[in-house]
C-alpha cells in the first residue's frame, strides 16, 4: 500500500511545477506567433487600405478605357492594361507547352539518376533564383540582339524590324522567367498521380506515351492550371524583365504587331511615380493604377484556387 | 527446384525457365522453372515477401517499370520468348492482362474504363466498342449492376464493384492470360465470393494466375498451386496434392499454419 502511495504523491507534486513551466512556454509561443501574424496583417491592411481608399474613387469605365492624357495627369490606363494582357497571353502560349513538356520529360521519361536529368533540375531551380533584372538583360542580349537582329539580317536585309525591343521579345523573356513555376507545379502534379493508375494503363498494353497522354496528364491538369495561373500573376506583376525588351514609357497607339512596343501596368506605375511633370495631379491616377494591378493579380490567384478545387472535385467523382 | 511433371493432356500456356529477378544487387527471386497449364487456374501462395508477386509481375514484364529491377531467364508464351530481343512489352501486356491488389479504376466513366484498352489498341468503331464493353462487363458479372449508369464515374462504385470493373477492363482487350495479384484481399467476404466465382468462370476461357495470401481461397479457386518461400519456388503441383499430401515439409508447415 505504502509502496504505491509514495510515488503517487511524487506524481502529483513535481508535474505541477513542470506543467506550469510548460504552459508558460505555450503561452509565450502563442503570444509571439500571434504578434507576428498581427504585424503581417496590419502591414497588409495598411497597404491595401491606403490603396483602396485613394484608388477606388478613380475606378470608372473611363479610367479603364481611355489612354493617359495631359502628360499623364489625366485620362486612363487602357494602353497599359491592353499591353499587360497581350504580353501575358503571349507569355502563357510560350511557357505552358515548354514547361509542361519539360516536366513530363523529367518526371515520366528521364531516368532520375542520369546526369542530364540532374543538370536540367539544377538549372531549373537556379533559374528560379535568378534576379529578374538579369532576365531582362538576357532577353535584350538573346532575343532582341541575337534572335531579332539575326531575323532582320536574314529576312529584311538588315532593316530593323525584329531587332528592337518588342511585345514578342518581352513575352518570351517573361516566359523564361516563369518557366520554373510551370515546371515545378507540373512535376508536383505528375508526382501526385497514383502509381496504380499508370500501372493499370500499362498493364492494358498502353504505351508510355498513351499512358502519359490519356491517364497521367488529365489527372495533372488542375496542378498544371494552378502553375499556369501563378506564372500569369507573376508575369503580370514583374517589370524588370521587360524593361529592356519591349515596354514603352508612353505610346500614342496600341501595339499592332508582335514587333511593336507596348505599355504595361507595372511599368506605368513606375513611370507615373517617377516621371510625372506634376506629382500631385498624377497621384490619384497612380493609386488607381496600383489598385487595378493588385486586383488583377488577386483575381488571378483566386482563379487558381477555384480552378484547382473544382477540377480536383471533378476528378474525384464528387461533383 | 524443378517443375513438377504435368500430365500430357494439359497444354502449357506459359513455360518459365530459370527466371531470376534482382532488385539492384539483391536477388528477389531465385531461378524458377515452371510450366503453367492453359485454361487452368494456378495459385501462387507463400508468406509476404516470398517472391510470388515478383514472379507474377515478371510474367507480363511489369517488373521492368521499377528502375532497379533486372530480370534474367526465359518466359515463353505459347513458345514465344516474351523477353526475347525485339519483343515489345506493350504487345506482351496485351496478351497477358493483369488485375491488381488494390482496385485502380481510372477516374473516368464506367464505360470509358472498360473501353480504354480498346481505344488505345486502335479500335475506334463505336458499336464494336459498345459491344465489347458490354461483353466484358458481363464476363465480370457487373453488367446487370451498372448497365443503367455506364456514364457515371467509376469511383462511385463500391470496392467490390470497382475490382470487378478492373477485371472487366482487363478482359475487354481479350488477353489470353490473366494475372491477378491478390484481387480480393481488400474486399469484404461477399465481394470476395463474387470474385472467386468469377475466377472459376473465367478459367473456361483464360489461363489464370492468381497470387493469394488466403490458403482457403487458393484451395477453392485453383487447379494448380505453387508455393514460394524466401524468394524460391518450393513446390508446384495439383492444388489437391499440395493441400493433402505435399512432398516438401516446408509446404506442409506453411499449409498447416506452422509459420507464415
Amino acid at each position: 500500500m505504502s509502496d504505491l502511495a509514495a510515488p503517487a504523491a511524487n506524481l502529483r507534486a513535481t508535474p505541477f511545477v513542470r506543467a506550469l513551466r510548460n504552459r508558460m512556454g505555450d503561452i509565450a509561443l502563442a503570444v509571439s506567433s500571434g504578434a507576428a501574424i498581427l504585424i503581417v496583417l496590419v502591414i497588409l491592411a495598411v497597404i491595401l487600405g491606403d490603396v483602396v481608399i485613394h484608388g477606388a474613387s478613380r475606378l470608372s469605365p473611363r479610367f479603364f478605357f481611355t489612354a493617359p492624357e495631359q502628360g499623364m495627369t489625366e485620362g486612363g490606363i487602357f494602353p497599359a492594361l491592353f499591353g499587360t494582357v497581350a504580353m501575358v497571353l503571349l507569355m502563357t502560349l510560350a511557357v505552358v507547352p515548354v514547361g509542361v513538356a519539360t516536366a513530363v520529360y523529367l518526371h515520366e521519361y528521364a531516368s532520375p539518376r542520369s546526369w542530364l536529368t540532374r543538370t536540367v533540375r539544377i538549372a531549373v531551380s537556379n533559374l528560379a533564383g535568378v534576379p529578374s533584372i538579369v532576365f531582362g538583360l538576357f532577353g535584350l542580349g538573346f532575343f532582341v540582339q541575337f534572335v531579332g537582329a539575326g531575323m532582320d539580317r536574314v529576312f529584311h536585309g538588315g532593316q530593323r524590324v525584329w531587332g528592337q525591343p518588342a511585345l514578342l521579345w518581352a513575352a518570351l523573356t517573361m516566359a523564361v522567367l516563369t518557366l520554373p513555376v510551370v515546371i515545378v507545379a507540373t512535376e508536383e502534379a505528375l508526382r501526385a498521380v497514383p502509381r496504380d493508375l499508370r500501372e493499370a494503363s500499362l498493364a492494358l498494353g498502353a504505351t508510355q506515351f498513351q499512358t502519359v497522354y490519356r491517364v497521367v496528364l488529365p489527372q495533372a491538369v488542375p496542378g498544371i492550371l494552378t502553375g499556369t495561373i501563378l506564372a500569369i500573376s507573376r508575369g503580370a506583376g514583374e517589370v524588370a524583365p521587360i524593361l529592356f525588351t519591349g515596354v514603352a514609357y508612353f505610346l500614342p497607339t496600341l501595339p499592332r504587331s508582335l514587333h511593336d512596343q507596348f505599355m504595361h501596368l507595372g511599368n506605368h506605375i513606375y513611370v507615373l511615380s517617377t516621371q510625372s511633370p506634376d506629382v500631385d495631379a498624377t497621384k490619384p491616377l497612380l493609386y488607381g493604377t496600383v489598385l487595378v494591378l493588385l486586383i488583377l493579380t488577386f483575381v488571378l490567384n483566386l482563379a487558381a484556387v477555384v480552378v484547382r478545387s473544382r477540377m480536383r472535385r471533378r476528378l474525384m467523382g464528387v461533383a | 527446384m524443378s517443375a513438377a511433371a504435368v500430365p500430357s493432356p494439359v497444354k502449357m500456356k506459359l513455360a518459365v525457365r530459370d527466371l531470376e529477378v534482382f532488385y539492384g544487387p539483391k536477388r528477389g527471386l531465385a531461378p524458377v522453372t515452371i510450366d503453367l497449364p492453359e485454361k487452368n487456374v494456378t495459385a501462387l501462395i507463400g508468406p509476404s515477401g516470398c517472391g510470388k508477386s515478383t514472379f507474377l509481375r515478371s510474367l507480363n514484364r511489369m517488373n521492368e517499370l521499377i528502375a532497379s529491377c533486372r530480370v534474367r531467364g526465359d518466359v515463353r508464351l505459347d513458345g514465344e520468348p516474351i523477353y526475347g530481343p525485339g519483343i515489345d512489352p506493350v504487345v506482351v501486356r496485351r496478351r497477358i492482362g493483369m488485375v491488381f491488389q488494390r482496385s485502380n479504376p481510372f477516374p473516368k466513366s464506367i464505360f470509358e474504363n472498360v473501353a480504354y484498352g480498346l481505344r488505345i489498341g486502335g479500335i475506334n468503331d463505336r458499336s464494336e466498342i459498345a459491344g465489347r464493353v458490354e461483353r466484358a462487363l458481363g464476363q465480370a458479372a457487373l453488367w446487370e449492376e451498372v448497365k443503367e449508369r455506364l456514364q457515371d464515374n467509376a469511383l462511385g462504385l463500391s470496392g467490390g464493384q470497382q475490382q470487378r470493373l478492373c477485371i472487366a477492363r482487363a478482359l475487354a482487350v481479350e488477353p489470353e492470360v490473366l494475372l491477378m495479384d491478390e484481387p480480393a484481399s481488400a474486399l469484404d467476404p461477399i465481394a470476395t465470393t463474387h470474385i472467386e466465382e468469377l475466377i472459376d468462370e473465367l478459367s473456361k476461357d483464360y489461363t489464370v494466375v492468381i497470387v493469394t495470401h488466403n490458403m482457403q481461397q487458393a484451395a477453392r479457386v485453383s487447379d494448380w498451386t505453387a508455393f514460394f518461400y524466401m524468394g524460391e519456388l518450393v513446390e508446384f503441383d495439383r492444388t489437391n496434392n499440395i493441400f493433402t499430401k505435399p512432398s516438401k515439409s516446408k509446404t506442409e508447415d506453411y499449409i498447416t499454419g506452422r509459420f507464415g
